[in-house]
């Protein structure tokens, strides 16, 4: 009898053929298009900026998995993706150390010190944000108009301080001060829907999270329209708010999710220090994560309640 | 709308290799292995001894545990060994190892019986246990266990499950393409075991073309009708049919019966209609040959105990090196490390994976994407219980429902990072299993 060496393993023998480096780098070609769009509003230092982050980034990973004796996984793509999502989380005129920076502490203190992909409790992206933040508050709040480059404020602040409101259409295409990415809501929604239909977000967190910015803005007396567009609750709510790791993964634990981020969302906005607070709320909710997990088993089939 | 059930995937098919082969019979196979429990239940005590001669359709294995169906002779000829041989579940099983005369005698006492208007329940269920009804399907459960139904439950729908949800199978789609009559025939023998007036037949929407032939064979038949359901795995899993077809949820640790259902699968219906028109007891049955390490991918008709090897010979042999040699499809079939086990009543398929065609991942660390969760049909959380399997949490795996796992595979197929979820959470189940045992003592 033939020896054939057949290979025995457990089923299921075939395979959807997803992979972790395809989800990552799916999220990077969506990132894509804000980052186009900085370019396009800020120039090529926009462009430059999302370089030096994510190569920092990059390079931080593998310069920690080396240190720690683990496989380098910097193929992956999760660390392309934090370092892109940080620059377009900076004001343009930012000097290029500061985001090297960032994206150096998102890393390591925002991922590989819990033990790297998957392990991390909070968004790295926006822990290296809210790092540069509270470390180089000036530069962080220093704001570039578009096209001619001149100093200026963000819309959100010049509503929180000023009380003047921005053009819905150029709130829309992106044509005002603020950081790299989160200008346009156009592209961000575009990049979303793409990453929504092929199944690498969850509709769910974006559409609680808007929708309770929206109500809770017209429940309040303020222009829903404007605190949708302003600021960065888009790229928040299509790109930071649905990562994988730190969100909820029952269905109701994602709506539960985006109500929290948009409850604490327009909470900082409206009575809080500072004129946007995206970034809080969702490392806040991130915070929640493993509670409402707990809390929201689903129902199972046929499931029958307890004597 | 197509009915359908909540969660499930949408893996390749790749039915077209087989779904139009008509059915062939094989030549008589020169040795038959006969495992004594290839059905869910107590294994069967042996009736024959080395030497003695057998004839095809003899009884020669039998238990008195109700939970068990006898097996059969599916050749004439001379017992040449009793002992314990590997089978296709894994590990050794006593066996009846029977070398052909090749005159394919059949049993003298077999005799068809009366006509089907003529029995009464008591005897339907007594013919289908005694000829060795166990499910077709796959899992193997006595047929008459599942129609011995308590005074107290009130069951209202018999679903004839031709779903055939697994890729590459195409057994039961041969079947109803080409003996309809005999799955309709099968279906109102169970309808009137257990007195109930309904049947439904239950298709996928990828088997539309058998649609015509059914309805020809049910044709005047009061209660009985035919439901397309939507081409989606694991739409035929007990569960998932009944939630598709009847809206109703089988109660977790229940059975079929608690939601007043019967699921048998069109194989099964068959080959009770076999019993009825010849009184031959289950000794053969179609399944498919299939996969990219086959030369010729074939339905046939085989006889039960015939060793793998010689199927595989009959269908041009191995294309290629085999990588894999499954029994049943792609997504829950067992894969073999050799070829001398035998085909047992629920073998409906045998995949062969060409050796390249074989993917081994290492996985890496969850990504909590939740695909699991999108994916699985009880509305586990796969990932999390997989973790509790991996840390010996079985508790807290017992607590999120380890035991409602239906071992599918949905979970493992969708995940990205090459996690074995299925089987994580199958070493869960039997730890649990085997705890709850050990306390109960």
């Amino acid at each position: 009898m033939e020896d054939y060496n057949l290979i025995v393993t457990s089923s299921p023998h075939i395979h959807s053929g997803e992979s972790t480096s395809k989800i990552m780098l799916t999220v990077a070609a969506a990132l894509l298009l804000p980052t186009i769009g900085s370019i396009y509003f800020f120039g090529p230092r926009a462009l430059a900026l999302v370089i030096v982050s994510s190569v920092a980034a990059v390079i931080t990973e593998a310069i920690f998995q080396k240190l720690r004796n683990r496989p380098i996984t910097i193929k992956d793509g999760s660390a392309l993706v934090t370092g892109m999502l940080l620059a377009l989380n900076l004001p343009p005129g930012l000097p290029y150390w500061m985001a090297a920076v960032g994206a150096v502490v998102a890393i390591s203190l925002g991922k590989q010190i819990y033990g790297g992909i998957g392990a991390n409790p909070f968004n790295p992206a926006l822990i290296g944000r809210v790092f540069l933040m509270v470390s180089f508050t000036g530069p962080m709040t220093t704001w570039i108009n578009p096209v001619d480059g001149t100093t200026g404020a963000t819309p959100l602040s010049l509503m929180k301080m000023q009380g003047i409101s921005t053009d819905y259409m150029k709130l829309f295409l992106g044509n005002v001060g603020g950081s790299l990415g989160e200008t346009s809501a156009l592209l961000i929604i575009i990049g979303g829907l793409f990453l929504i239909f092929k199944g690498y977000a969850d509709w769910r967190i974006p559409a609680s999270y808007l929708g309770t910015v929206a109500i809770l803005s017209l429940i309040l007396g303020r222009d829903p329209i404007f605190h949708l567009l302003a600021g960065g609750l888009m790229l928040g709510a299509f790109f930071m708010a649905t990562d994988m790791v730190t969100t909820p993964i029952t269905k109701k634990g994602k709506i539960i999710f985006g109500i929290g981020a948009g409850f604490f969302t327009v909470l900082i906005r409206f009575f809080g220090g500072y004129p946007e607070g995206v970034s809080f709320s969702i490392l806040l909710m991130n915070a929640f994560t493993p509670i409402i997990n707990r809390f929201t088993v689903p129902r199972i089939y046929g499931e029958v309640k307890a004597k | 709308m197509v009915k359908t059930f909540n969660g499930g995937i949408h893996p390749p098919y790749n039915k077209e290799l087989t779904k139009n082969k008509p059915v062939k019979e094989t030549v008589l196979p020169s040795k038959v292995i006969l495992p004594m429990g290839m059905h869910v239940g107590a294994p069967c005590e042996p009736l024959v001894k080395v030497g003695d001669m057998v004839k095809k359709g003899q009884k020669i294995g039998d238990s008195k545990a109700f939970v068990s169906v006898p097996v059969h002779a599916s050749i004439s000829g001379k017992v040449i060994a009793v002992e314990p041989r590997l089978w296709p579940g894994g590990g050794l099983m006593m066996s009846v190892v029977i070398e052909s005369d090749g005159k394919d005698e059949a049993y003298e006492d077999i005799n068809p019986p009366k006509p089907l208007d003529k029995l009464t329940p008591e005897e339907i269920k007594s013919i289908i246990r005694e000829a060795g009804m166990a499910g077709l399907g796959g899992a193997g459960f006595p047929t008459h266990v599942k129609l011995a139904v308590p005074p107290e439950k009130n069951i209202d729908t018999i679903i004839v499950n031709a779903a055939e949800c697994e890729p590459y199978i195409t057994a039961d789609h041969r079947l109803l393409l080409e003996h309809p009559e005999d799955v309709v025939l099968g279906l109102k023998a169970i309808m009137k075991a257990v007195n109930v007036n309904k049947g439904i037949i239950a298709i996928e929407d990828n088997k539309i073309d058998a649609l015509d032939g059914i309805n020809r064979a049910i044709a005047g038949s009061e209660g009985i009708q035919v439901i397309i359901l939507a081409t989606k795995y694991p739409q035929g899993g007990e569960k998932q049919l009944i939630q598709a077809v009847t809206d109703r949820e089988v109660p977790s640790g229940g059975l079929p019966m608690d939601v007043g259902v019967i699921v048998n699968n069109a194989g099964t219906c068959a080959a009770i209609a076999k019993v009825l028109k010849t009184g031959m007891p289950l000794i053969e049955r179609i399944t498919t040959v299939t996969g990219s390490g086959i030369n010729e991918p074939s339905n046939l008709l085989i006889r039960i105990g015939t060793p793998l090897i010689d199927i595989i010979e009959q269908c041009g042999g191995f294309k290629g090196t085999p990588g894999k040699v499954l029994m049943g499809g792609p997504m829950m079939g067992l894969a073999q490390s050799t070829l001398d086990v035998p085909a047992i009543k629920g073998t409906s398929g045998i995949l062969v994976l060409e050796k390249s065609d074989v993917k081994l991942f290492e996985p890496s660390t969850c990504i909590n994407c939740a695909r699991c969760v999108d994916a699985c049909p009880i509305n586990l959380l796969p990932t999390r219980l997989a973790k509790f399997s991996e840390k010996g949490r079985w508790k807290d795996a017992e607590d999120y429902h380890a035991m409602d796992c239906i071992e599918c595979g949905c979970c493992a197929y969708v995940c990205p990072a090459h996690i074995p979820l299925t089987q994580h959470i199958r070493i869960a189940k039997n730890t649990i299993t085997a705890l709850r045992k050990k306390n109960k003592k």
